[in-house]
C-alpha cells in the first residue's frame, strides 16, 4: 500500500474538484468532444492510410497502369527496359456481361487475368476461400469477396458469362480480395454496387482464348524502383503504347480505387481540423469563465494564503492544477471515446473499402499530440484568471470585492419604464458583461452551428440526387458497347423488347492541355440537344451542345485553368490520335465528376471517323424490363449496363447510412457544446447571485420569479444564440462544404429552413434541460444566511 | 419612472393589524448525532405598532426566533400566529406569500441589487405588493428622495442601508424585521438609520422587531427583551422612549 501524502493545498484542490464536479464535467465533456473528434479522425486516417500502405506493399500493388487495344507480348521486354521500372506483368482486362442464377439483372463484369501456375507479380490476391485457377481448367474463376458475398456464391456455384459474344458457364473456384479493387466501382457508377458490379479473375491462357488475345496483352501494370518518379516512366510507356491503342497510363494515385480512397483519407484529414478547432476554442472560454467565478469566490483564500507566506507562483501553480485536473478529465474522456468511435469509424469504412486486415493501431503520439494541444489551450484560457490570482496582494484579497459598479450609462437607461425590476436586473447583468454574454451565446450559437453543418449534408445530398439522378438523368438504363460500333447499331439497341427510346453516345478517351496543365479526361459525344441524359446546369437549366467545341463541367475549367471561350488543345488517345484546338464554348455547374461534352457529329469529324458510337442511353417500358435484360444477356455487343434506379439506392444506402451516424455524432457533440455553455453559464450565475437571489426569496419573491432572474439571462443569450448560430451554421457548412469539394464531388451548400428549423429546436431543447438542472438549486437557496453574511 | 401617489397616504394606522403571537416556541438544530437547542420554549407577544428591541449574546437565540417571526424558518414545535394565520402550518409556498405580502426585512449588510437604482430597488418590492406606496414616497420617507437615481455602488453605507429601509417599508407591511441594521456602520450614519427606522414605526404604525448588539439602541423600544441561553431571560417597558438622534455610541 502506498500511503498517499498530501498537503494542505492539494487536499483543497480535491474538495474543489469535488465541489464544483458539475461545471468541471461541463467543461471536461467540451474538451473531450474535441479531442474525440480529432482521435476519431487522426486514428481512422492513420489506420486507413497504415492499412493501405502494409495491404499494397504485401500484395505488390502496382505504381503503374495502362491499358491498349492489343499488344504484342514481346513488348513487355521493351517495357521493362525503360529506367526505373522493376517489374512488368501484361494482363488481359475485359467487360462482359455476368447472368446470375436468380438475379433478374444483368451484372457488370470486369474480368482480369491471372497466371495459371504460380502467384502474379503484381497486384496479388488475397484468397479468403476455395482456391485459385487450376492449369487446363479454362472455366474457373476467382471471384471477389463483396460480390461473392451479396449473391451469396461459394467455391463450387457457377455463374454465366458473355465472354466476347459467346455465353460460358464459369465455376466459382474461389473467393478473393485484391489491392487493385480496395474501392470496387462499375464504368460510370459512383458507389459500389456490389450486387450489380462483379471482379473477377481467370487463368491467362483462358482469356486470351475467349477474346482471341493469344500472345498478346491489353493491359499492363509496372511496379517501380524506389525513387524513380513515376511520370518519366508513363511518358516512355505511352510512345512505346501509342500505336497498339494505349490511352495513356496512370500512376497509382490516379487509379481509381487508390484515388478514392485517398480521396477519403484526405476529408478525414480536413474534418481533424475544423471541428475540433471551435471544440477547443469553447473549452478555453468555458475555463476561463469557470476559473475566473472561482478565484472571485476565493479571494479571501487566496489572501489568507499569501498571509501566510505562499508565493504567488505557489497560488498561480495550485490554480492551474485546477485547470490541468479540468482538462485531464476531458482529455481521459477524449482518449476514450476517441479511440471507441475512431475504431467505429475505421470499421465502417473498411466496409466500404475491402482490405483483408485492418491495422487499428493509433500512434501514442497523436495520443499525446492531441492532449498536449488542449492542454495547452486549456491552460491559455485558464491563464487570465490565475494571473490575477497569482496578482492579488494579500491585504485586498482579504476585503471583500467591490460592488459590481453600475452607471447611468445609455445601457441602464435604455430599457423603458415598461420593464419590471427582474427584468431590469437580467437586462443589465447580461449587458455589464458584454463579452463574456457574447461568449456564452456564441458557445450555444456554436452547438446550433454544428448540428446545422451535419444536417446540411442530408439536405445537399437530397439536393445531389435531385439534381444528378432525377433532373439531368431521364434514361433508365445506359448500356455500353464493347468496341465502338457504327451508328446503324442504335436502330438495333432501339429494337430491343420494352426500348421506348435510345440516344447514342461516343466516350473518347483524350487528353486536355491547356498551358503546363492536363487532364486525362473521356470526351462524351453526344446529340446536340439531348433528350434522356442532359446536360445540365445545377442551376437548373438543360444545355445544348453546339457542335465545334467543348461544353465543360466548371470544376473541370477550374483544374485547367480555362473558361468560356478559351481554346484547349485536346490530344485525342484513341485510333487516329488527332490533336486539335478546340474552343470551350459553355461551362456548367455539375455537383459529381468533372464531365465534358461535345456535339457527337463534330466528335465524329475531330476523331476522323465514321459516325460511331460506344453506346446509348435508353427509356424502358417498365412491364418489358424483364425481357429486355433477357434480350441484353443475349447481346454480344454490350459489355456494360448501368440502372439509374440501382444507382439512386445504392447512393441512399451507402450515404443513407453514413450519414445517419454522422449526424448523430454531431448532435452529441453539439449537445455537449450546448449543455457544457449553458449548464456554466447558468451555475455562474447561481453563483454570483445566489445572494441576491435568497435577498428576493426573504422580500417575499416566489421561487419561480427568482428563476426568473436567474434563468432569464441565460434564456436571453440562448435566444440571441439562435440566430447567431444560423448564421455560423451557414458559415461552417460554407467552410465545410468547400473543404470537400473535390473532382469526385462538390457537396452544394443547400440548407433547407428545416434544418435551421431543427438545429434551433435542438440548441433550445439542450439550454431548457440544463436550465432546469440549474434550476432546482433554487430551492436549495440558503435565506437565512444570507441575512448575516456578506459574501 | 413610477408615477407618484397622494402624499398624503403616508399615515395609515394598523389598529384592525394582528399581532404576531408566539408560544412554547422551540428550535432545535440537528448535525449528525449533536443536537443545538437554540430556542427552549419562547413566549412572546408582538403588539400592534410596538417597536421592540431584541437584546442578547451572539447564539441566545434571538435570531433564530427573528427567522421564524418573519417565515423564513419553521419552528421545531410551538406555536406562532400571524392574526388567523398559523405560520408553523404554512408551507414554503404559504411562507412566501406571508413575507410578500406582511413582512419588512432590513438586513445588516444591506442585500441592494448592485444591477438596480435606489429607486428600481425599491420597485421591485413594490411591483409585487398590493397596495404599496410609490417608490419615490419611500425614498423621500428615509431622506433619500434626491438619490433615486443612484446605483448601489455609489451611495455610502449608510444611504444604502436607508434604501433598504425604503424597500422594507414601501409595501407599507404590518410587521418590520431588523436584524443588527447599525451593525456595519459608524455610529452618526447608524442614528440617522434608527431615525428612519423610527419614523416608519411611528407613521405607517409598522409592528417593528430590531435585534441589536448595542444597548445604547435599546432606549428607543418600548419593551426591551434581554434573551439568554435560548429562553427570554427579561422584559423591559421604557416608560420614556428617547428618540433616535439623542441615541450615541
Amino acid at each position: 500500500m502506498v500511503t498517499l501524502q498530501m498537503n494542505a493545498l492539494n487536499r483543497k484542490l480535491m474538495r474543489d474538484l469535488w465541489r464544483l464536479r458539475g461545471q468541471i464535467i461541463a467543461v471536461a465533456l467540451v474538451i473531450a468532444s474535441g479531442i474525440a473528434v480529432m482521435i476519431m479522425s487522426l486514428s481512422t486516417m492513420e489506420s486507413l492510410d497504415e492499412t493501405a500502405r502494409a495491404y499494397y506493399e504485401r500484395y505488390r500493388f502496382a505504381d503503374v497502369f495502362a491499358t491498349v487495344k492489343r499488344a504484342p507480348e514481346h513488348l513487355s521486354g521493351r517495357i521493362a527496359e525503360i529506367p526505373g521500372v522493376q517489374s512488368v506483368e501484361t494482363r488481359i482486362a475485359q467487360s462482359a456481361i455476368l447472368d446470375i442464377d436468380g438475379f433478374e439483372e444483368p451484372v457488370l463484369g470486369f474480368i482480369v487475368s491471372i497466371p495459371e501456375r504460380g502467384a502474379p507479380l503484381l497486384n496479388r490476391l488475397h484468397l479468403r476461400a476455395g482456391r485459385m485457377v487450376a492449369p487446363g481448367r479454362p472455366d474457373e474463376v476467382v471471384v471477389r469477396e463483396s460480390f461473392a458475398l451479396a449473391h451469396g456464391l461459394a467455391p463450387g456455384d457457377s455463374l454465366e458469362a458473355i465472354l466476347n459474344g459467346h455465353l460460358r458457364r464459369l465455376t466459382v473456384v474461389g473467393i478473393a480480395l485484391s489491392p487493385e479493387f480496395v474501392y470496387a466501382i462499375g464504368r460510370g457508377a459512383l458507389m459500389p454496387d456490389d450486387k450489380r458490379f462483379a471482379v473477377l479473375w481467370m487463368g491467362r491462357e483462358s482469356l486470351a482464348a475467349a477474346f482471341d488475345l493469344d500472345g498478346a496483352f491489353n493491359d499492363v501494370a509496372l511496379s517501380l524502383l524506389r525513387g524513380t518518379r513515376p511520370q518519366e516512366v508513363i511518358d516512355r510507356l505511352d510512345r512505346i503504347l501509342a500505336r497498339y491503342g494505349g490511352i495513356g497510363a496512370v500512376e497509382r494515385a490516379d487509379q481509381i480505387s487508390n484515388w478514392f480512397l485517398m480521396n477519403e483519407i484526405e476529408q478525414l484529414r480536413t474534418m481533424s481540423g475544423i471541428l475540433p478547432s471551435i471544440f477547443l476554442t469553447v473549452a478555453a472560454f468555458l475555463t476561463n469563465m469557470v476559473m475566473a467565478r472561482l478565484i472571485a469566490t476565493e479571494r479571501e483564500e487566496i489572501g489568507l494564503l499569501k498571509a501566510f507566506g505562499y508565493t504567488n507562483w505557489a497560488v498561480a501553480r495550485h490554480y492551474m492544477k485546477m485547470v490541468g485536473a479540468m482538462s485531464g478529465l476531458g482529455i481521459a474522456i477524449g482518449w476514450a471515446a476517441g479511440f471507441w468511435l475512431g475504431r467505429l469509424n475505421t470499421r465502417l469504412y473498411a466496409e466500404n473499402f475491402d482490405f483483408p486486415f485492418l491495422l487499428y493501431r493509433p500512434s501514442t503520439a497523436v495520443f499525446v499530440s492531441v492532449a498536449l494541444l488542449s492542454l495547452a489551450i486549456a491552460l491559455l484560457g485558464g491563464l487570465g484568471a490565475v494571473r490575477r490570482a497569482a496578482a492579488l496582494p494579500p491585504a485586498e484579497a482579504m476585503r471583500p470585492p467591490a460592488p459590481p459598479a453600475y452607471r447611468r450609462t445609455w445601457v441602464s437607461r435604455m430599457p423603458g419604464h415598461w420593464l419590471d425590476q427582474p427584468t431590469r436586473i437580467i437586462l443589465r447583468q447580461a449587458l455589464r458583461w458584454p463579452l463574456r454574454s457574447f461568449m456564452t451565446a456564441a458557445g450555444i450559437a456554436m452547438s446550433v452551428a454544428v448540428m446545422i453543418t451535419a444536417l446540411q449534408w442530408l439536405d445537399a445530398i437530397d439536393r445531389m440526387i435531385d439534381v444528378h439522378f432525377m433532373q439531368a438523368q431521364r434514361q433508365d438504363v445506359s448500356l455500353a458497347l464493347a468496341e465502338p460500333q457504327s451508328r446503324e447499331i442504335v436502330r438495333d439497341i432501339a429494337r430491343l423488347p420494352g426500348v421506348l427510346s435510345a440516344e447514342p453516345f461516343r466516350s473518347v478517351a483524350a487528353r486536355l492541355r491547356a498551358g503546363t496543365r492536363h487532364k486525362r479526361v473521356s470526351i462524351e459525344g453526344v446529340p446536340q440537344v439531348p433528350n434522356l441524359n442532359l446536360v445540365y446546369d445545377a442551376a437548373e437549366r438543360p444545355l445544348s451542345v453546339p457542335p465545334g467545341g467543348l461544353v465543360m463541367s466548371t470544376k473541370l475549367a477550374e483544374v485547367l485553368g480555362v473558361g468560356r471561350g478559351d481554346m484547349i488543345r485536346v490530344e485525342v488517345l484513341e485510333d487516329h490520335r488527332p490533336i486539335r484546338e478546340v474552343p470551350i464554348l459553355d461551362l456548367f455547374e455539375t455537383y459529381i465528376g468533372t464531365p465534358v461534352y461535345m456535339e457527337i457529329g463534330a466528335l465524329g469529324r475531330m476523331m476522323r471517323e465514321r459516325p460511331a458510337v460506344n453506346g446509348a442511353h435508353l427509356l424502358i417500358d417498365p412491364l418489358d424490363k424483364p425481357a429486355f435484360f433477357r434480350a441484353v444477356k443475349e447481346t454480344p455487343e454490350v459489355s456494360g449496363l448501368a440502372l439509374r434506379q440501382a444507382a439512386i439506392d445504392t447512393f441512399d444506402e451507402t450515404m443513407g447510412e453514413m450519414l445517419l451516424i454522422f449526424v448523430s455524432f454531431f448532435s452529441g457533440f453539439a449537445a455537449t457544446l450546448a449543455v457544457g455553455t449553458t449548464y456554466n453559464s447558468a451555475r455562474i450565475a447561481l453563483s454570483e447571485r445566489g445572494r441576491d437571489l435568497a435577498t428576493l426569496r426573504v422580500l417575499g419573491f416566489s421561487r419561480g420569479e427568482v428563476s426568473y432572474i436567474l434563468l432569464g439571462e441565460v434564456a436571453i443569450l440562448t435566444l440571441l444564440a439562435m440566430p447567431l448560430g444560423c448564421l455560423a451554421g451557414y458559415g461552417l457548412a460554407w467552410v465545410m462544404t468547400n473543404a470537400f469539394d473535390t473532382e469526385l464531388f462538390r457537396v452544394p451548400l443547400i440548407l433547407a429552413p428545416s434544418t435551421y428549423g431543427f438545429a434551433v429546436l435542438f440548441g433550445l431543447a439542450a439550454a431548457v434541460v440544463t436550465a432546469a438542472l440549474v434550476r432546482l438549486r433554487v430551492d436549495h437557496l440558503d435565506l437565512i444566511a444570507v441575512l448575516k453574511t456578506r459574501e | 419612472m413610477t408615477g407618484n401617489t397622494s402624499p398624503g397616504a403616508t399615515a395609515r394606522t394598523a389598529a384592525s393589524t394582528p399581532a404576531l403571537h408566539a408560544r412554547g416556541v422551540t428550535k432545535v438544530y440537528r448535525s449528525g448525532t449533536m443536537e443545538v437547542h437554540a430556542l427552549r420554549g419562547v413566549d412572546l407577544d408582538l403588539i400592534v405598532s410596538e417597536l421592540i428591541v431584541l437584546v442578547g449574546a451572539s447564539g441566545s437565540g434571538k435570531s433564530t426566533l427573528l427567522n421564524i417571526l418573519g417565515g423564513l424558518d419553521q419552528p421545531t414545535s410551538g406555536d406562532v400566529h400571524f392574526g388567523q394565520l398559523d405560520l408553523t402550518a404554512c408551507d414554503d409556498a404559504a411562507l412566501t406569500r406571508y413575507r410578500r405580502d406582511h413582512v419588512g426585512f432590513v438586513f445588516q449588510f444591506y442585500n441592494l441589487i448592485p444591477s438596480l437604482t435606489a429607486e428600481e430597488n425599491v420597485a421591485l418590492v413594490t411591483e409585487i405588493a398590493d397596495d404599496p406606496m410609490a417608490p419615490g414616497e419611500a425614498l423621500d420617507l428615509v431622506g433619500l428622495g434626491d438619490r433615486r437615481n443612484h446605483f448601489p455602488a455609489q451611495l455610502s453605507g449608510g444611504e444604502q442601508q436607508r434604501v433598504a429601509i425604503a424597500r422594507a417599508i414601501a409595501k407599507r407591511p404590518q410587521i418590520l424585521l431588523c436584524d443588527e441594521p447599525t451593525g456595519a456602520l459608524d455610529s452618526q450614519t447608524g442614528v440617522r438609520v434608527l431615525e428612519a427606522i423610527e419614523r416608519v414605526n411611528k407613521e405607517l404604525g409598522a409592528t417593528t422587531a430590531l435585534i441589536t448588539h448595542n444597548a445604547g439602541i435599546s432606549d428607543m423600544a418600548d419593551r426591551v427583551v434581554s434573551f439568554a441561553d435560548g429562553r427570554i431571560a427579561q422584559v423591559r417597558v421604557n416608560a420614556h422612549k428617547r428618540p433616535a438622534r439623542e441615541i450615541t455610541w
